[in-house]
C-alpha cells in the first residue's frame, strides 16, 4: 500500500545511540547496526561489519515517523508540491512513510487516477508514500467511488477531505460498501450550514475582530452523527484533524462504548489557540481553525491519554502568492511535515506537558496501527525505519529552509528545538 | 540541496523602522484619543477664517485607495488631505487595475513606487490596512476593513459627542441594530472603552456576537437610559432570503426601529450613515432637533484633519503629547 523510489539500502551502525521504542518498550544506550536495509543487531556493542558507524552519542534514535495526513498537491497543483518535493520534505521531517489525501484536480476518485499516482511514486517518492482515495465520485457527495478497485489499485483508506460528506445517508452508505475493503473512512467533520463562510472559529477574537467565524459545533454535531452511524454499522472510522473539545469528548465516549474509531490531532491545534489570529497572519488560517485555550487542552489530554493516537501535519502547501493577501483572501492550510517533531517537543515535551515517549508513539506507531501500515520499530529482522533526533539541537524556520516546495509555514521566524539528524526510510537513508 | 538554517535569534536583519499608523483603535491609548481630538478642535477653530487651507501639509502626497464605495469618507479624506496643503490621489478600484484583477500587493507595490506620505485604505477584507502598512514605506490610515475597523469613524463620533454633551465620561451609549456585521461598533466598541463611557448594546439575537465583552440585551426598552443612542445601518445583503438573521425586515422595524416614539426627550440620536430611512430610523427621527447626524459629517474632516497631521508629525509609536496650537 506504500510506493517509493528504489534507493541504496543502508549499511550503517548508530553507535551509542539512546534507543527508544516506546512500542517495543526500548529506552536504553545501545548500539544498532543495519545491514542491506534491515535491521541486523540491537545490542549494547555490536560490530561494525565495515559499515559506515554514525556516533549517536547524546542522540535519539527512534522509529521513523509516519504521517497519515498531507497534500501533495499531484495531481494538478505542481507548482506547490510535488511527490519528489514532498516526500523530501518528510525525509527531513524524519517520516519513514506518508499518506496523501485525494483532494487534487483531479480528484482521486477512480483506479485509473490512483494508478497514475502509483506508477510517479515508484519513479519520485524518496520515502513511501501511500494514496487514499474519495469516498465520492469528485468528492461531490453523491455517488460513492468504485471502492472495490481502488483498493485492489492500492488505495491505503477512503476519504474525501477538505469537504464533509454532509449527508447523512451517504456516510451510512459509504461505511457499508467500505467493509468489503477492510479499509477505514477517514472523515472530514464540518457541518457546511453551520461552518458556511467561516475564516475562524466562532469566539471572542472573531468578535472583536469581525471576522465571520466557524463554530465548534460545527464540527463536533457531525463528529456525533458519524460516531453514531460507525457505532449503528459497526464500522471503524478515523476523525481527521480534530480541533474542539466536544468533538474531542464524543470520540472518547464512542471509544468507551467499543466503537472502532480513532482520531488524529495536528501541531498547529495543539499548540496555538485562536489568540495567533489577532497577528492577522495568512499562515494561521487553517480548516478547520484554530480554536480556544479550551479545546487546545483538551486535545492535548486526548493525545496524553491515547484517545487521540495519532499526530497528523495536514501538511498544505499553497503558492506564495495565494497566501501573500489579507486573511480572509487567503486559501486554508499550513505545511507541517519538516517542522511537526520539533515544534512538538520545543512546545509539549521540553515544558514537561507531554512524556517524549508518548510523543513518539503517536507520531509513529499509533497512526500506523490506525491505516494497517506496518508499525516502525527497532527489533532485528525489520526493515530499518528510524530517526535520528538531536534534542539539543536547534532550527531556525526560515523561508528559503524548505525542501517542501511551499514555505507557508506558521512557524517562520521561529527557533525550535529538536532537529532530525538522519532518517531511514524502508532501509535507506533519505535525510541527513 | 537547502537545508534549514542554523541562525541565531540576534543574527536577524533589523525590520524597517516603525512607522505612525491609525490602523485600529486598539492601537490607540487614552491620551492618544484626547491629543487627536484636541488638535481636532484646533483645526474646526481654523476653519472658521475665510480662508480655510492651511500650510501644514504643503509637499504631501496622500493616496486614497478606496476599494468600497464611500461618499463621506472618500470625500472627508480628500477634502482634509486638501485643507491641509497636501496632493492627493485618488484610486477607487472600479476602472482601475484592480478591475483587472491585480493583487492588493501589487497595487500596493505599485502606488508605494511614488513614495506617498499617507496612504488611506477602506477595502473589504479585514486587516487590508496591516498589509498595506506591511508591503509599502507610507504611513497607513484605515478608512474601514471588512467587518473590522472604522477607528477615523470612531474618533468622529467620540469628537461629536464630547461637541455637543460636552463630555466623554460617565455618558451612556446604546449601539442598536446590526453590531456583528458592524466594522463602526467594533472600533465605537473599544473607543467608547478607552473613554469610559457605558456602552450596551440592542439588537436581534442573531447580530449581537455573544463573545463580544460588552452588555448586551435584545430588548429596545434598554435604550431608555442611554444618553445617546447610536442607530447601525441594517444592511440589505444580510437580510436578503435565507440568511434568516431576522425574519423580515418588516419585523426588524418594528422591535428594533428607532421611532419618534422610542426616543426620550433629551436623548440623542447617531448614525454613521448611510441611512435607511424607515427602516433601522425613521425619518422623523433622523430629522429630529436630537439627531446628530449631520454634526458627525462636520465633525470627520476637522478629525480626519488631525488624524493625517498626527500619523505624519507623531513619533514613530507610543504617545507624545503635541502642542497642537502650533499649526492654528
Amino acid at each position: 500500500m506504500l510506493w517509493a523510489a528504489e534507493q541504496q539500502q543502508a549499511n550503517v551502525v548508530f553507535r551509542g545511540a539512546r534507543v527508544l521504542d516506546p512500542a517495543e518498550g526500548i529506552d536504553a544506550t545501545l548500539d544498532v547496526r543495519v545491514d542491506n536495509g534491515i535491521v541486523a543487531a540491537v545490542a549494547e556493542t555490536v560490530d561494525a561489519n565495515e559499515h559506515r558507524v554514525v556516533d549517536a552519542a547524546g542522540l535519539v534514535l527512534a522509529p521513523a515517523f509516519v504521517d497519515p495526513h498531507v497534500h501533495l498537491r499531484t495531481p494538478g497543483r505542481e507548482d506547490e508540491e510535488t511527490l519528489a518535493t514532498g516526500t523530501a520534505a518528510a525525509a527531513a521531517g524524519g517520516y519513514c512513510a506518508i499518506l496523501a489525501m485525494p483532494n487534487t484536480d483531479p480528484v482521486v476518485d477512480s483506479a485509473a487516477t490512483l494508478g497514475a499516482l502509483v506508477e510517479a511514486a515508484k519513479e519520485q517518492a524518496r520515502v513511501p508514500v501511500g494514496f487514499l482515495a474519495a469516498i465520492t465520485r469528485g468528492q461531490s457527495g453523491e455517488e460513492l467511488t468504485e471502492m472495490g478497485e481502488l483498493a485492489d489499485a492500492g488505495a491505503v483508506a477512503f476519504s474525501d477531505d477538505g469537504v464533509p460528506v454532509s449527508s447523512a445517508g451517504m456516510m451510512r452508505r459509504a461505511l457499508q460498501y467500505a467493509s468489503i475493503t477492510g479499509r477505514p473512512l477517514a472523515l472530514h467533520c464540518e457541518e457546511p450550514t453551520l461552518s458556511r463562510g467561516g475564516h475562524v472559529h466562532e469566539g471572542a477574537v472573531a468578535a472583536e475582530l469581525g471576522f465571520s467565524a466557524y463554530p465548534s459545533v460545527a464540527e463536533s454535531v457531525m463528529v456525533e452523527r458519524d460516531l453514531a452511524l460507525a457505532a449503528f454499522e459497526e464500522q471503524p472510522l478515523h476523525l481527521l484533524h480534530l480541533s474542539a473539545a466536544e468533538s474531542v469528548a464524543a470520540l472518547r465516549r464512542a471509544r468507551e462504548h467499543g466503537v472502532r474509531a480513532s482520531g488524529e490531532v495536528t501541531p498547529h491545534h495543539l499548540v496555538l489557540t485562536d489568540a495567533a489570529v489577532r497577528s492577522l497572519d495568512p499562515n494561521v488560517k487553517m480548516n478547520p481553525p484554530l480554536r480556544a485555550e479550551r479545546d487546545r487542552v483538551a486535545l492535548l489530554d486526548a493525545l496524553r491519554d491515547g484517545t487521540i493516537e495519532a499526530v497528523a501535519t495536514d501538511h498544505a502547501p499553497h503558492a506564495r502568492h495565494e497566501k501573500d493577501v489579507p486573511f480572509e483572501a487567503a486559501p486554508f492550510g499550513v505545511t507541517g511535515l519538516e517542522t511537526a517533531f520539533a515544534v512538538l517537543y520545543s512546545e509539549l515535551v521540553e515544558p514537561g506537558l507531554l512524556p517524549l515517549q508518548t510523543l513518539l508513539a503517536r507520531m509513529s506507531s499509533g497512526p500506523a496501527r490506525i491505516f494497517g501500515l506496518e508499525r516502525p520499530r527497532i527489533a532485528a529482522g525489520a526493515r530499518a525505519n528510524l530517526v535520528l533526533l538531536d534534542l539539543a539541537g536547534t532550527t531556525r524556520v526560515t523561508e528559503d529552509g524548505f525542501r517542501s516546495r511551499s514555505a507557508n509555514s506558521w512557524l517562520l521566524g521561529r527557533t525550535l528545538r529538536g532537529r532530525v539528524a538522519l532518517t531511514v526510510a524502508n532501509g535507506a537513508v533519505v535525510h541527513e | 540541496m537547502k537545508s534549514i538554517h542554523l541562525v541565531n535569534d540576534d543574527l536577524r536583519p533589523p525590520g524597517p523602522p516603525p512607522r505612525r499608523h491609525l490602523l485600529s483603535i486598539a492601537d490607540l491609548a487614552r491620551e492618544d484619543v484626547e491629543r487627536l481630538l484636541g488638535t481636532a478642535r484646533t483645526f474646526a477653530s481654523s476653519l472658521d477664517r475665510e480662508v480655510k487651507k492651511l500650510p501644514t501639509l504643503k509637499g504631501r502626497l496622500v493616496v486614497n485607495l478606496f476599494y468600497e464605495s464611500s461618499t463621506r469618507t472618500s470625500s472627508s479624506f480628500e477634502l482634509a488631505a486638501k485643507r491641509l496643503s497636501a496632493d492627493t490621489l485618488t484610486v477607487k478600484s472600479v476602472g482601475s487595475s484592480v478591475d483587472k484583477g491585480e493583487s492588493l500587493k501589487d497595487t500596493a507595490v505599485t502606488l508605494g513606487a511614488y513614495d506617498p506620505d499617507v496612504i488611506v485604505i477602506r477595502h473589504p477584507q479585514i486587516g487590508a490596512p496591516q498589509f498595506v502598512a506591511g508591503a509599502t514605506l507610507a504611513h497607513v490610515v484605515n478608512a474601514g476593513d471588512g467587518k473590522h475597523q472604522h477607528p477615523t469613524q470612531a474618533l468622529l463620533d467620540l469628537y461629536t459627542i464630547q461637541q455637543e454633551l460636552g463630555r466623554l465620561d460617565g455618558l451612556h451609549v446604546a449601539i442598536v441594530g446590526d453590531v456583528l456585521h458592524s466594522r463602526v461598533a467594533r472600533s465605537l466598541i473599544q473607543a467608547f472603552a478607552l473613554v469610559g463611557i457605558r456602552c450596551t448594546l440592542v439588537g436581534p439575537p442573531a447580530l449581537l456576537p455573544r463573545e463580544l465583552a460588552v452588555e448586551k440585551t435584545t430588548d429596545i426598552d434598554a435604550i431608555r437610559d442611554a444618553d445617546v443612542i447610536y442607530v447601525l445601518r441594517m444592511q440589505n445583503e444580510r437580510m436578503q432570503a435565507g440568511a434568516n438573521y431576522v425574519p423580515s425586515l418588516r419585523e426588524y422595524t418594528a422591535r428594533w426601529g428607532i421611532t419618534p416614539a422610542r426616543v426620550r426627550s433629551g436623548q440623542k440620536v447617531m448614525h454613521p450613515g448611510p441611512m435607511n430611512r424607515g427602516v433601522e430610523i425613521d425619518g422623523a427621527v433622523a430629522d429630529s432637533a436630537e439627531s446628530l447626524i449631520e454634526a458627525q459629517v462636520r465633525s470627520g474632516l476637522v478629525v480626519r484633519m488631525a488624524v493625517l497631521y498626527d500619523v505624519l508629525t507623531g513619533g514613530p509609536v507610543g504617545v507624545r503629547a503635541l502642542a497642537a496650537a502650533e499649526v492654528a
